[in-house]
Formats: structure tokens, sequence, C-alpha cells
């Protein structure tokens, strides 16, 4: 029973976050006792079906960048030729990681203006650095004998990373990534108050007219969300760490 | 191999003669487009109107315009070749000083006599500046590898720096200051009560965490199911937390007599309290359950077989010996806090969020940064303070251990 | 024919090996033996150039080993080591295809020869190969490092501890199987290890090294009979060499006309094990058999004896 119950929990809630999307007005009864002097009880500024895919696309597009930059800089100081930088890049990732996403967002905005850039870029920003800490980790831990063997059996640099020390710290790198998409997702929101098309328009909608069902549906939609993506990889990088034998 | 090939390099580089360092490549590369391609300083004549940029030279009164421009191209050399660590140390804090004095002095240059309106701030030239020497003396300092105390006393000195810079009133001219004049008291204020939220959340935390961590270790059954609840707590975003709060605690507010004597209310403090609180068990009962887990069997066994009670055993050896894990957990929720703290001013919890979020809503970015400054100090301050704390600890434990 | 020609390595002031000269003919085992830090390993990764030498050169059949890139000399040289090194990521099959892979051999011939090396080391391909490392046991993936040093068909197999991992009994099954495949395939092996058990054990010829230096090269007897130093001497261990003797010969060298009683022993076995068995069941004698179970003879405690006496 213990093995089946989180997954059907976990089922029942997208469904519910499906329907609640597609066809936010079954829900209204549900809702309405929340508004007061006959406030509307869903969101009608706008789709929660749009606003949501907007939400999940400005993440998708930070996180990717993230991704991207964070694993290459990483490789770049585990190489000998960046091997210089690998102290510096540590203190970094530590430094950075004491700025607070909201900082980061109200910073960015006088260099970009409003709207979804200055969200972009606090996403990006703040998503680098558990991404490139966590592919550091996996580097810099891959057991020697291993990357040994790679070069005893004539495997170039770029063979060597490509296929052996990329693959190997997989499940640190997706741990990462996971770590986040989960805090993109949650700033994201935050985006709102510099004018970026999220679910955070719904709570802040919600917070100026003292209107809690919106602020709940905002908030749920965002939470469900979020649950479910942080299951969904931490669902991977388990597949992905049980194939080598490590334990999640 | 790792050491044959670096001598291979360093022999070639030897026959050249010039030793770059390839960190000083990067840094002399931004400071040479911070000081003459981008702006140092930005006018305007009133706090919401578009900015005009000057440059170094426009910005500064002759010579000091000339001599900046002469410190940072020394500093920069120094940057870009294999110097001593000394030096480097020297032309980063050099430079930076500099810096911050001057910008001041850029303040009061480019203000008209008797304007209160224009508003001078740093512009994008500064902040690459400010960036690439605070790079170099970032990477002295990891190469230096400063001990505990060490860092805090040049926490100390970087931050005594920055008060007696404010003291003086030699940055008054700066837009962002001009904004906290015109607020001094609400600034302290929401100081106040941003440090009140982020710490007092923090004690709860502490409070409720570790009980609760101590019997998640003990009791096998209960660890899973409530290391999961705060889990999934924790990836739910903040400001819908905040808000998702607030329905709870207005009806807690409405029905339960006193409550709202006591300040509880669906809107303001409590529910960012309550929030933050939230946020903080997970990282306090994980750590408080994985140190515990730590503790080495043979020392347990060693304290039962001496007799201690369980209770003993606890406090006598399981504790001391994870404290530093625990520690750690404490660190990451102080840091945490500090910036989800600002958060708290979208539902009224106020905090350093309320000049942010006003900042945003007037489009005054001095004001947001007057919110946004603080509070990355805070948390910098923080991390730097606990994480040399934990250090400090977590050696004395091993070396006790080491001597036992 | 593996020719290693004054051979040096210096890391800054330090010199790991210093100025080692030996020739290794085809088709044989060599034993590089030596203390931690002997520099023993280190020659051993020149040899592949995992290790770029300071001076000296080393040639395979006559070619500098410095001819072609380091990757691709590695490609054409096996090369296994303590702790296998297997790439956990892959399977059984997979990790043995590494270097085939690397050479762009074609699919079908690649997994021909993954299923004749799988077989050749008595794990079932079907069963083995789609596998993990992780779900081996320890003997198990070390016979996988060994086929996957095989896997490309080389001609020079450099071990490093190859068996260094593994407990006593799973390690003697393994040397076995090593000195088979050895024999089957031709393949020039040299391994490196501190155990000089071992070395007297699978070694045609012992390379003995200390402090970076090559103190002696010869046949396993001969550094037994004539250790060329007193370091030599320590690590044979000096107390029990007549019974290294002995582990070199088989029973069927030492045996004596003439009928004897009880339980026999195989004419394969060593004569350390059956001068073991002598003295445990107390007899003087003991009959010996065939292959194929003929009476040949008797081994005696006083022919045995006279053997491991040191030869003059």
């Amino acid at each position: 029973m213990r093995a089946w119950l989180p997954l059907l929990l976990r089922l029942c809630l997208l469904a519910l976050l499906v329907a609640f999307l597609s066809n936010p007005l079954w829900f209204e009864p549900l809702l309405r006792p929340l508004t007061q002097n006959g406030a509307p009880a869903v969101y009608n500024q706008g789709s929660l079906l749009s606003l949501a895919l907007l939400h999940l696309r400005t993440v998708a597009i930070a996180t990717a960048a993230a991704i991207v930059v964070a694993v290459a800089l990483a490789i770049l100081v585990t190489r000998p030729i960046g091997a210089e930088f690998l102290p510096l890049s540590r203190s970094l990732v530590n430094i950075g990681q004491t700025f607070p996403p909201v900082a980061v967002l109200a910073l960015a905005v006088p260099a970009v203006g409003f709207g979804e850039k200055p969200t972009l870029i606090a996403l990006f920003l703040y998503g680098l650095l558990p991404i490139f800490e966590n592919t550091l980790t996996g580097l810099t831990t891959t057991p020697p004998s291993i990357v040994e063997a790679a070069r005893g059996a004539g495997m170039t640099g770029w063979q060597r990373l490509t296929k052996v020390e990329l693959p190997l710290c997989l499940p640190v790198m997706l741990a990462g990534i996971r770590l986040s998409v989960v805090i993109s997702l949650a700033t994201a929101t935050i985006g709102s108050t510099v004018a970026a098309k999220t679910l955070g328009e719904v709570i802040i909608a919600g917070l100026q007219s003292n209107n809690l069902a919106f602020v709940l549906q905002g908030g749920l939609i965002v939470a469900a969300l979020a649950v479910l993506i942080y299951d969904a990889l931490s669902a991977l990088e388990r597949m992905a760490a049980r194939r080598m034998g490590q334990v999640a | 191999m790792h050491r044959g090939a670096r001598q291979g390099s360093r022999g070639r580089i030897a026959v050249v003669s010039i030793r770059f360092d390839k960190l000083g490549v990067v840094i002399a590369l931004i400071a040479c487009y911070g000081a003459f391609s981008a702006p140092f300083a930005i006018f305007r004549a009133n706090r919401i109107v578009a900015g005009e940029p000057r440059s170094i030279i426009e910005a500064l009164p002759q010579p000091l315009g000339a001599v900046l421009l002469a410190v940072l191209v020394a500093a920069g050399l120094i940057a870009l070749f294999r110097t001593p660590l000394v030096a480097r140390l020297g032309a980063a804090a050099v430079t930076l000083a500099s810096l911050a004095l001057l910008i001041g002095v850029a303040g009061s240059h480019l203000t008209p006599e008797g304007n209160t309106f224009a508003r001078i701030s740093p512009a994008s030239g500064f902040w690459l500046l400010i960036f690439a020497f605070t790079l170099l003396l970032a990477d002295v300092l990891t190469r230096l590898q400063l001990s505990p105390v060490g860092r805090v006393v040049v926490l100390g000195i970087g931050a005594a720096a920055i008060w007696l810079l404010l003291a003086s009133g030699q940055w008054d001219s700066l837009s962002i200051l001009k904004e906290y004049a015109n607020r001094a008291d609400s600034f302290w204020n929401e100081a106040r009560r941003h440090v009140e939220l982020a710490l007092g959340s923090l004690f709860a935390a502490t409070l409720v965490g570790l009980p609760l961590g101590i019997l998640c270790h003990r009791v096998q059954a209960l660890r899973d199911g409530v290391l999961n609840v705060l889990n999934i707590i924790q990836t739910i975003p903040s400001i819908a937390l905040f808000g998702i709060l607030i329905a709870p605690l207005g009806w807690v507010a409405a029905n339960v007599p006193g409550a709202s004597v006591l300040g509880i209310r669906g809107i303001g403090a409590a529910p960012a309290f309550v929030a933050l609180f939230l946020y903080s068990l997970l990282p306090v009962v994980a750590n408080t359950v994985v140190g515990l887990a730590g503790v080495p069997r043979a020392a347990n066994d060693a304290a039962r077989g001496m007799g201690m009670t369980g209770w003993q055993r606890l406090s006598g050896v399981e504790f001391p010996l994870a404290f530093p894990v625990i520690l750690t957990g404490i660190r990451i929720v102080l840091v945490q806090n500090i910036g989800l703290a600002t958060i708290a001013a979208l539902i009224g919890g106020g905090g350093f969020g309320v000049f942010v979020f006003q900042g945003v809503g007037q489009t005054a970015m001095d004001l947001v940064l007057l919110g946004a400054v603080p509070t990355v100090a805070l948390a910098f301050a923080a991390a730097i303070i606990l994480d040399a704390v934990v250090e400090t600890v977590a050696t004395r434990k091993s070396t006790e251990v080491a001597a036992a | 024919m593996i020719e290693i020609d004054h051979i040096t390595k210096r890391y800054g002031e330090t010199t790991v090996v210093d100025d080692v000269s030996m020739v290794i003919e085809p088709r044989t085992v060599t034993v590089i033996v030596g203390t931690s830090g002997s520099g023993k390993t280190t020659l051993l990764r020149m040899i592949n150039r995992l290790v770029e030498p300071s001076s000296g050169t080393i040639r395979l059949d006559g070619i500098d080993n410095r001819s072609v890139p380091g990757h691709e000399l590695r490609r054409s040289i096996g090369y296994a080591i303590q702790g296998n090194g297997l790439f956990p990521h892959r399977t059984v099959a997979q990790n043995i295809a590494t270097v085939p892979a690397l050479l762009g051999w074609d699919a079908a011939r690649i997994k021909a020869r993954v299923d004749e090396l799988l077989a050749l080391l008595q794990l079932d391909p079907a069963a083995f190969g789609p596998r993990y490392p992780h779900e081996l046991s320890g003997g198990q993936q070390q016979r996988v490092g060994v086929a996957r040093a095989l896997a490309a068909e080389p001609n020079v197999l450099l071990m490093d501890e190859p068996f260094g991992a593994l407990d006593p009994i799973i390690r003697t099954k393994a040397q076995e199987d090593l000195l088979a495949i050895q024999k089957r395939f031709g393949t020039t092996i040299i391994l490196v290890t501190h155990d000089m058990e071992e070395a007297v054990h699978l070694g045609d010829r012992i390379a003995v090294m200390d402090a970076g230096k090559l103190v002696q090269y010869a046949t396993p007897a001969d550094i037994l009979a004539n250790p060329a130093s007193d370091f030599v001497e320590t690590l044979i261990g000096a107390s029990d060499r007549p019974f290294k003797l002995l582990s070199l010969g088989t029973v069927g060298d030492a045996v004596e006309p003439g009928p004897a009683a009880g339980e026999g022993i195989r004419a394969g076995a060593s004569q350390r094990d059956a001068l073991a068995e002598l003295l445990w069941s107390g007899r003087p004698a003991m009959p010996v058999t065939g292959e194929n179970g003929a009476a040949l003879g008797r081994v005696t405690v006083e022919g045995l004896v006279k053997r491991a006496a040191r030869p003059q």
C-alpha cells in the first residue's frame, strides 16, 4: 500500500491541477466563501491556463540558459586550462548564494527595465548557482580510478568528458537542476511585481484587492506545479542514480 | 601527469618571460571597459526622469579624475601579471577605497549648487569596476586561506570602512542616501522589523525543530513522514505561502478570543512570521537528524557501556557530536530567512522589502537599492560570521575527537 | 618486444624512476615488484604514456612509443588497474566494448568479441552482458576489467596491481585464469605488484625496483637463489625462501621411481603443496598420478627437502 499511495496522491494532484487550469469555473463554489462584497471568486483578468504556461515558459527559458552556462563553467574550471579559477569560483558561488532572489530581481530592473527581462535575468543568475555547484561537486568527485581507466583505454580529453565524467555526474547535476527549477518557480512569482506575466499576477491582484480567493488559487497553482515538478525531477534523479548503483 | 603538464607550460611561459595571471586578464578587461567605455555616474534632474551618463573625467573635478584613472590602470596591471599576493591585496584594497571615496566626490561635484532635486547615482562603469576589483580581492582572500577569525576580521574592517564613509557624509550627495534621508525613521523601523522576522522565526524554528529532529532520530516511523511534509512546504513559493496563510490566520484572529490582541491578524507580520518559521523547520530538523545519525556507533556504545541514561547520552555525547551539522542548518536558515523576509512586505509584514516594492512601484530605482543593498549586506555578513562559527566548532570537535 | 631504454622520470627535484633499462620478450609475463614509492607504477605508466618520461625512450617492436599520439597508443595497449576502474554508468558489455568502440569496430564484430571474452572468463554473456558493474561481485568485476583490457586484441597488456582488491581465495583463481588467457592469446603481460609471492607465481621474469632504480631483473628461480641485494632478500622474505623455490616446480619434476601408500597427488600440483601434504599427514612418501590418473611414481620428503636447499 505504501508504495502506490504517494503516486496516487500525485496523480490526483495533477488531475486537479489540469481540471482547475482548464475549467476554473467548476471550482467557483469552493472559492466563493473566501470573497467579500460579491468580488469575483475566480481570476478574471486573464486566463489562468495561459498565465501558468507563461510562468512555466519563463522558468524553462531561464533554466535552460542556466544549465548551459553553469555546466560549461563547471567544465572549464575542472580542466587544466581553467584550474586556476577553481578556488575563486567556489568562493563566488558561496557569496552568490547569500543574495536573496528578490534582491537580484529588483537589482536587474535598473539595468533592463520592467517586464519579462529582469525576471529572466534574476531566474538565470539565481538558477546558475545550484547547477554550477552540483556539477562542480560531481566533476571533482569522480573516482580517480575511473578517470584513470578512461585515459588508459585511450580516450581523448573530450571523450573522457562526454563519455565518462558528465554521464557519471548526471545524478548530482540533476539534483542541482531540481533545486534551481524550484527556486525559479518561486522567484518567477515575484517577477509579477516587475510586470512579468506569471502566476504571481493572480496572487498580487488578490493581495491588492484583498481577495483571498485570488491569493489562494494563485498560490495553490504555483505550489502544485512546484511539488509536481520537484517530484518528477526527483524520480528522474533516482533513476539515473540507481542505474549506477548509487543510493539517491 | 598533472604536475608534469603544469611544469611543461610553466617552462614554456618562462621562455617568453611574461607571466600572465588568467583571472587577471579577465579583471583587466572588465576594468578597462568599466573605466574607459562605460559611464561612471548618472545625472538625473529629478528622481524619476531618465539619466544622463557621465564618464570618470566628466564626473570628477580635475585632477581627481586623472588620478583615479592612473590608480585603475596601475591596479589593472598588477592584476594582469603574476604578482605577489600582497601587491594584489594592496591593489584591490586601494582601488576599492578610491572608488568608494570618489563616487561621493562625483556626487557633490555633479550636483548643481543648491539643487535638491538632482540625483546622482553610480552607473554601470562604477559597478563594473567594483565588481572587477572585488573579484580580485575575493581571489586574494581565497588564496590566503584565512582562518575563520581572520575572515570575520576582514568583514569587520570592511563594515567599519563603510560605516565611516556613511558617517562622514561623504556619500550624502548620492541618490540612495537622499532616499534614506527622506525616510531615516522608517528605515530603522523596517530594519528592526526585518531582523526581528528573520531572527525570531529562526529562534522559534530552532525551539521546535531541535526536539522534533531528536524525536525523528529516535522514532524511525516518524522520520520519513515529517521530512516529506517539510520538504513539500519548502517547494511552495514564498509569496504563495505568505498568501495562503492569510486565510487561516485571519480566521484565527476573528474566531479565537484574545488572538487579535496578541497581534495575530490575517495580514501583516503574523503570516510572514509563520511562513518563515515553516520554511526554517526543514533545514533545522533535517540537519539535526543527519547530525545525530552521523554520531559514530562506537561513541554511542561506549556511552551505554559506561551506564549513561538515554538523556545523558543525548546531552553528553550525541548532541555535542552532532552540533556542527545542526549549526550548518541554522546558518542555511538564517541566510534564507534574511532574503525571504523581503517578501513579507507584499502582505504588509514590513522589512526592507517595503522599500524594494515601493521603489519598484514608483519606478524609483534608488529606493529599490535602499531596500536591496542592506538585505544583501545583512545576508552576506550573516553567512560569513556563521560559516566562521561552524568551521571553528567543527575543527574543535575533530581535534577533540583526535585527542580522545 | 618492448625495449625500455635509459628511462628517467623526475617530478621537480624528486627522481621517481632513475635510468631504467630493460628488454621484455614478447609473449612472456614480466612482473615489476617493489615497495610503494619504488617507481614501479610510474614505470608501467610510461609504457602507454599515461606518464611522459623526462628522458629516455621506450620502443614497442622497435617503434618509439612517441611516434603516435598518446590516446591512439593507449588504444593499442591493454590496461587493467586495481579496483578495476569499471565505468559504473555502462553495462558490462558496454564496458568491455570501450576500446573497440573507440577504434570504430562495427557492432557485430564488437558483440562477437564481447561474447567471446565473457565466455572465456566464465561469465555467461546473456546473463552478465546487460548488467551494471555494481551488480557484480568483486571477483566478477575484476574479470570484466581484464576482459575490457583485452577487448581490442592488444599484443601488450599492462596491469597495475590487478588482484590487489581481491580476497586470497579469489585471487589465486584470478591468477590461474590470467595465466590461461596469456597462454591462449600469447599476450605480452607486464604486471605491477608489491607481492613477491604473486611475482614468483606469475612471472616469467621479475624486475625488482627500489627507490626508482631497477635492482634486479631475472627469472624467479634466479632471484630466489641469488638475490642481488639485501633489499631483494628482504622482499623475498629470507625465512620462507625454500618454500618459494618449491612452489616454482611441479610434482611431476620431482617424481622418483618407487611405490608409496595412501592418497596420491597430481603431477601438476606444486612441490610446495606436496611437501605440505606429506608433513601434514606424517608420511615419508606419497604416490603421484598423471592427469589421466596413471601412476607415475612417488615423491618423498627427503627428495623435496633436497630440492628446497639452496642451489649451489
